[in-house]
Protein backbone atom coordinates (compact mmCIF):
# COMPACT_ATOMS: atom_id res chain seq x y z
CA UNK A 1 0.00 0.00 0.00
CA UNK A 2 1.22 3.50 -0.74
CA UNK A 3 1.07 4.65 2.85
CA UNK A 4 4.09 4.72 5.16
CA UNK A 5 3.16 4.20 8.80
CA UNK A 6 5.73 5.10 11.44
CA UNK A 7 5.61 4.92 15.17
CA UNK A 8 7.02 7.79 17.16
CA UNK A 9 6.58 7.43 20.90
CA UNK A 10 2.90 7.73 21.74
CA UNK A 11 2.08 8.86 18.24
CA UNK A 12 1.47 7.11 14.96
CA UNK A 13 2.34 8.88 11.73
CA UNK A 14 0.66 7.77 8.52
CA UNK A 15 2.14 9.41 5.44
CA UNK A 16 0.15 8.88 2.26
CA UNK A 17 2.75 8.61 -0.50
CA UNK A 18 0.65 8.72 -3.65
CA UNK A 19 -2.90 8.97 -4.93
CA UNK A 20 -4.96 6.14 -3.43
CA UNK A 21 -7.80 4.06 -4.82
CA UNK A 22 -11.05 4.05 -2.85
CA UNK A 23 -10.26 0.52 -1.74
CA UNK A 24 -6.89 1.58 -0.34
CA UNK A 25 -8.54 4.48 1.49
CA UNK A 26 -10.95 2.06 3.18
CA UNK A 27 -8.13 -0.36 4.04
CA UNK A 28 -6.21 2.47 5.63
CA UNK A 29 -9.06 3.03 8.06
CA UNK A 30 -8.97 -0.60 9.20
CA UNK A 31 -5.21 -0.67 9.46
CA UNK A 32 -4.92 2.55 11.46
CA UNK A 33 -7.69 1.50 13.82
CA UNK A 34 -5.84 -1.75 14.44
CA UNK A 35 -2.39 -0.17 14.87
CA UNK A 36 -3.61 2.55 17.23
CA UNK A 37 -4.76 -0.25 19.54
CA UNK A 38 -1.70 -2.43 19.10
CA UNK A 39 0.74 0.38 19.90
CA UNK A 40 -1.58 2.08 22.38
CA UNK A 41 -1.06 5.29 20.43
CA UNK A 42 -2.59 8.44 21.86
CA UNK A 43 -2.19 10.47 18.74
CA UNK A 44 -2.36 9.92 15.01
CA UNK A 45 -1.01 12.17 12.30
CA UNK A 46 -2.19 11.67 8.74
CA UNK A 47 -0.03 13.39 6.15
CA UNK A 48 -2.09 14.08 3.02
CA UNK A 49 0.41 16.29 1.22
CA UNK A 50 0.79 13.72 -1.58
CA UNK A 51 -2.94 13.87 -2.33
CA UNK A 52 -3.68 16.38 -5.04
CA UNK A 53 -7.37 15.59 -4.97
CA UNK A 54 -9.51 15.29 -1.85
CA UNK A 55 -13.03 14.59 -3.04
CA UNK A 56 -16.16 13.78 -1.05
CA UNK A 57 -15.22 10.12 -0.65
CA UNK A 58 -11.75 10.84 0.75
CA UNK A 59 -13.09 13.63 2.96
CA UNK A 60 -15.71 11.27 4.35
CA UNK A 61 -13.13 8.52 4.85
CA UNK A 62 -10.81 10.88 6.75
CA UNK A 63 -13.71 11.89 8.97
CA UNK A 64 -14.51 8.23 9.57
CA UNK A 65 -10.90 7.47 10.50
CA UNK A 66 -10.85 10.36 12.98
CA UNK A 67 -14.07 9.18 14.65
CA UNK A 68 -13.05 5.52 14.67
CA UNK A 69 -9.58 5.95 16.17
CA UNK A 70 -11.05 8.33 18.72
CA UNK A 71 -13.09 5.39 19.97
CA UNK A 72 -9.78 3.56 20.28
CA UNK A 73 -8.39 6.36 22.42
CA UNK A 74 -6.38 8.38 19.91
CA UNK A 75 -6.70 11.96 18.68
CA UNK A 76 -6.01 12.68 15.01
CA UNK A 77 -4.42 15.63 13.26
CA UNK A 78 -4.39 15.92 9.47
CA UNK A 79 -1.37 17.67 8.00
CA UNK A 80 -0.28 18.89 4.61
CA UNK A 81 -3.51 19.86 2.85
CA UNK A 82 -2.23 21.42 -0.38
CA UNK A 83 -3.24 25.03 -1.12
CA UNK A 84 -5.17 24.08 -4.26
CA UNK A 85 -6.88 21.23 -2.42
CA UNK A 86 -7.92 23.65 0.34
CA UNK A 87 -9.48 25.93 -2.30
CA UNK A 88 -11.27 22.97 -3.91
CA UNK A 89 -12.64 21.75 -0.55
CA UNK A 90 -14.11 25.17 0.20
CA UNK A 91 -15.57 25.66 -3.27
CA UNK A 92 -17.01 22.13 -3.15
CA UNK A 93 -18.40 22.95 0.31
CA UNK A 94 -17.10 19.74 1.80
CA UNK A 95 -17.57 19.88 5.52
CA UNK A 96 -14.50 18.58 7.28
CA UNK A 97 -16.32 19.03 10.59
CA UNK A 98 -14.45 17.10 13.25
CA UNK A 99 -11.06 17.18 11.51
CA UNK A 100 -8.19 18.88 13.27
CA UNK A 101 -5.59 20.15 10.86
CA UNK A 102 -2.07 21.49 11.09
CA UNK A 103 0.25 22.89 8.48
CA UNK A 104 3.10 20.43 8.98
CA UNK A 105 4.41 17.65 11.18
CA UNK A 106 5.91 19.97 13.80
CA UNK A 107 2.66 21.84 14.21
CA UNK A 108 0.79 18.52 14.39
CA UNK A 109 3.03 17.28 17.22
CA UNK A 110 2.51 20.47 19.17
CA UNK A 111 -1.24 20.19 18.71
CA UNK A 112 -1.25 16.51 19.74
CA UNK A 113 0.86 17.31 22.81
CA UNK A 114 -1.85 19.78 23.84
CA UNK A 115 -4.69 17.40 23.03
CA UNK A 116 -3.26 14.39 24.82
CA UNK A 117 -1.44 16.25 27.60
CA UNK A 118 -4.19 16.88 30.16
CA UNK A 119 -6.19 14.18 31.86
CA UNK A 120 -9.20 16.47 32.07
CA UNK A 121 -9.76 16.63 28.35
CA UNK A 122 -13.31 17.31 27.26
CA UNK A 123 -13.41 14.05 25.39
CA UNK A 124 -13.84 15.58 21.96
CA UNK B 1 -3.32 21.18 -29.66
CA UNK B 2 -4.05 18.19 -27.51
CA UNK B 3 -6.52 15.59 -28.72
CA UNK B 4 -9.36 14.16 -26.73
CA UNK B 5 -8.62 11.57 -24.07
CA UNK B 6 -10.91 8.66 -23.26
CA UNK B 7 -10.87 6.90 -19.91
CA UNK B 8 -12.89 3.73 -19.44
CA UNK B 9 -14.47 3.72 -15.98
CA UNK B 10 -15.04 0.20 -14.68
CA UNK B 11 -13.76 0.13 -11.11
CA UNK B 12 -12.26 2.36 -8.47
CA UNK B 13 -8.71 2.05 -9.86
CA UNK B 14 -9.91 3.91 -12.97
CA UNK B 15 -10.64 6.96 -10.82
CA UNK B 16 -6.91 7.36 -10.25
CA UNK B 17 -6.36 7.38 -14.03
CA UNK B 18 -9.25 9.79 -14.64
CA UNK B 19 -7.90 12.25 -12.06
CA UNK B 20 -4.38 12.09 -13.48
CA UNK B 21 -5.52 12.50 -17.10
CA UNK B 22 -7.76 15.43 -16.19
CA UNK B 23 -4.97 17.21 -14.36
CA UNK B 24 -2.49 16.52 -17.18
CA UNK B 25 -4.83 17.92 -19.82
CA UNK B 26 -5.74 20.99 -17.75
CA UNK B 27 -2.07 21.76 -17.24
CA UNK B 28 -1.30 21.18 -20.93
CA UNK B 29 -4.03 23.62 -21.91
CA UNK B 30 -2.53 26.25 -19.66
CA UNK B 31 -5.13 26.42 -16.90
CA UNK B 32 -3.66 28.36 -13.96
CA UNK B 33 -3.82 27.04 -10.42
CA UNK B 34 -6.04 25.99 -8.76
CA UNK B 35 -8.08 25.02 -11.83
CA UNK B 36 -6.36 21.67 -12.57
CA UNK B 37 -7.19 20.56 -9.01
CA UNK B 38 -10.80 21.77 -9.26
CA UNK B 39 -11.25 19.92 -12.57
CA UNK B 40 -9.62 16.72 -11.28
CA UNK B 41 -11.82 16.79 -8.17
CA UNK B 42 -15.04 17.26 -10.17
CA UNK B 43 -14.05 14.39 -12.49
CA UNK B 44 -13.27 12.16 -9.54
CA UNK B 45 -16.83 12.64 -8.23
CA UNK B 46 -18.45 11.98 -11.57
CA UNK B 47 -16.29 8.91 -12.18
CA UNK B 48 -17.17 7.50 -8.79
CA UNK B 49 -20.86 7.99 -9.50
CA UNK B 50 -20.38 5.86 -12.61
CA UNK B 51 -18.64 3.07 -10.67
CA UNK B 52 -21.08 3.03 -7.76
CA UNK B 53 -24.39 3.59 -9.55
CA UNK B 54 -23.98 2.11 -13.00
CA UNK B 55 -21.16 -0.39 -12.89
CA UNK B 56 -19.32 1.13 -15.82
CA UNK B 57 -19.04 3.86 -18.40
CA UNK B 58 -16.54 6.24 -19.86
CA UNK B 59 -15.23 9.75 -19.54
CA UNK B 60 -14.08 11.77 -22.52
CA UNK B 61 -11.90 14.81 -21.97
CA UNK B 62 -12.02 17.24 -24.84
CA UNK B 63 -9.99 20.41 -25.24
CA UNK B 64 -11.63 23.36 -26.94
CA UNK B 65 -10.54 26.83 -27.93
CA UNK B 66 -11.71 29.82 -29.85
CA UNK B 67 -10.37 33.32 -30.34
CA UNK B 68 -11.08 34.42 -26.78
CA UNK B 69 -11.20 31.32 -24.68
CA UNK B 70 -9.72 27.91 -24.07
CA UNK B 71 -11.24 25.20 -22.03
CA UNK B 72 -11.86 21.61 -21.18
CA UNK B 73 -15.07 19.70 -21.81
CA UNK B 74 -15.80 16.58 -19.79
CA UNK B 75 -18.40 14.14 -21.07
CA UNK B 76 -19.18 11.26 -18.74
CA UNK B 77 -21.58 8.57 -19.91
CA UNK B 78 -22.91 5.37 -18.43
CA UNK B 79 -25.59 2.86 -19.30
CA UNK B 80 -26.82 2.52 -15.75
CA UNK B 81 -30.38 2.71 -14.48
CA UNK B 82 -30.45 6.50 -14.71
CA UNK B 83 -31.23 9.05 -12.03
CA UNK B 84 -34.93 9.19 -11.29
CA UNK B 85 -35.05 12.71 -9.91
CA UNK B 86 -32.30 14.81 -11.47
CA UNK B 87 -33.40 18.00 -9.70
CA UNK B 88 -33.12 16.29 -6.35
CA UNK B 89 -29.77 14.71 -7.22
CA UNK B 90 -28.35 18.17 -7.76
CA UNK B 91 -29.53 19.43 -4.39
CA UNK B 92 -27.10 19.48 -1.50
CA UNK B 93 -29.17 17.36 0.83
CA UNK B 94 -29.81 14.56 -1.62
CA UNK B 95 -28.26 11.21 -0.85
CA UNK B 96 -28.73 8.42 -3.33
CA UNK B 97 -27.45 4.87 -2.93
CA UNK B 98 -24.19 4.85 -1.03
CA UNK B 99 -24.79 8.35 0.26
CA UNK B 100 -22.93 10.05 -2.57
CA UNK B 101 -25.35 12.95 -2.68
CA UNK B 102 -22.61 15.50 -2.14
CA UNK B 103 -20.88 14.54 -5.34
CA UNK B 104 -23.01 16.10 -8.06
CA UNK B 105 -23.73 19.52 -6.52
CA UNK B 106 -20.11 19.73 -5.38
CA UNK B 107 -18.77 18.91 -8.85
CA UNK B 108 -21.12 21.51 -10.32
CA UNK B 109 -19.68 24.19 -8.04
CA UNK B 110 -16.14 23.37 -9.18
CA UNK B 111 -16.90 23.78 -12.90
CA UNK B 112 -18.26 26.65 -15.03
CA UNK B 113 -20.99 24.71 -16.80
CA UNK B 114 -22.74 21.54 -15.76
CA UNK B 115 -25.44 19.61 -17.51
CA UNK B 116 -27.01 16.28 -16.62
CA UNK B 117 -29.29 14.19 -18.82
CA UNK B 118 -30.60 10.92 -17.50
CA UNK B 119 -33.25 8.33 -18.20
CA UNK B 120 -33.78 4.67 -17.57
CA UNK B 121 -33.38 3.71 -21.24
CA UNK B 122 -30.11 5.34 -22.15
CA UNK B 123 -28.40 5.90 -18.82
CA UNK B 124 -26.80 9.12 -17.64
CA UNK B 125 -24.65 11.71 -19.40
CA UNK B 126 -22.94 14.47 -17.47
CA UNK B 127 -21.33 17.27 -19.46
CA UNK B 128 -19.12 19.73 -17.60
CA UNK B 129 -17.02 22.60 -18.88
CA UNK B 130 -14.32 24.75 -17.44
CA UNK B 131 -12.98 27.62 -19.47
CA UNK B 132 -10.71 30.59 -19.24
CA UNK B 133 -10.42 33.77 -21.22
CA UNK B 134 -7.06 34.00 -22.93
CA UNK B 135 -6.29 37.30 -21.34
CA UNK B 136 -8.38 37.57 -18.23
CA UNK B 137 -6.86 40.91 -17.20
CA UNK B 138 -7.39 42.51 -20.59
CA UNK B 139 -10.98 41.30 -20.55
CA UNK B 140 -11.66 42.73 -17.09
CA UNK B 141 -10.09 46.05 -18.08
CA UNK B 142 -12.23 46.15 -21.19
CA UNK B 143 -15.40 45.43 -19.22
CA UNK B 144 -14.49 48.15 -16.79
CA UNK B 145 -13.85 50.57 -19.62
CA UNK B 146 -17.26 49.82 -21.03
CA UNK B 147 -18.96 50.40 -17.72
CA UNK B 148 -17.16 53.70 -17.06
Amino acid sequence: MSVAILREGDYLIAAILSDLTDKEVLELRGELTELVGRYRSRGLVIDVSALDVIDSFVARALRAIVLTVRLRGAQTVIVGIQPDVAIALVQFRLNLGPLRVALDLDAARTLLDQLTGGEAEDGR
Amino acid sequence: MADEVRVVIADDADLVTARAEARAMAERLGFPRPDPTLIATAISEIARNIVVHSGGGEIVLEPFEDANRYGLIVIATDKGPGIRDVEAALRDDYSGRGGLGLGLPGARRLMDEFDLVSDAETGTTVTMKKWRYRDELARLREERGRRA
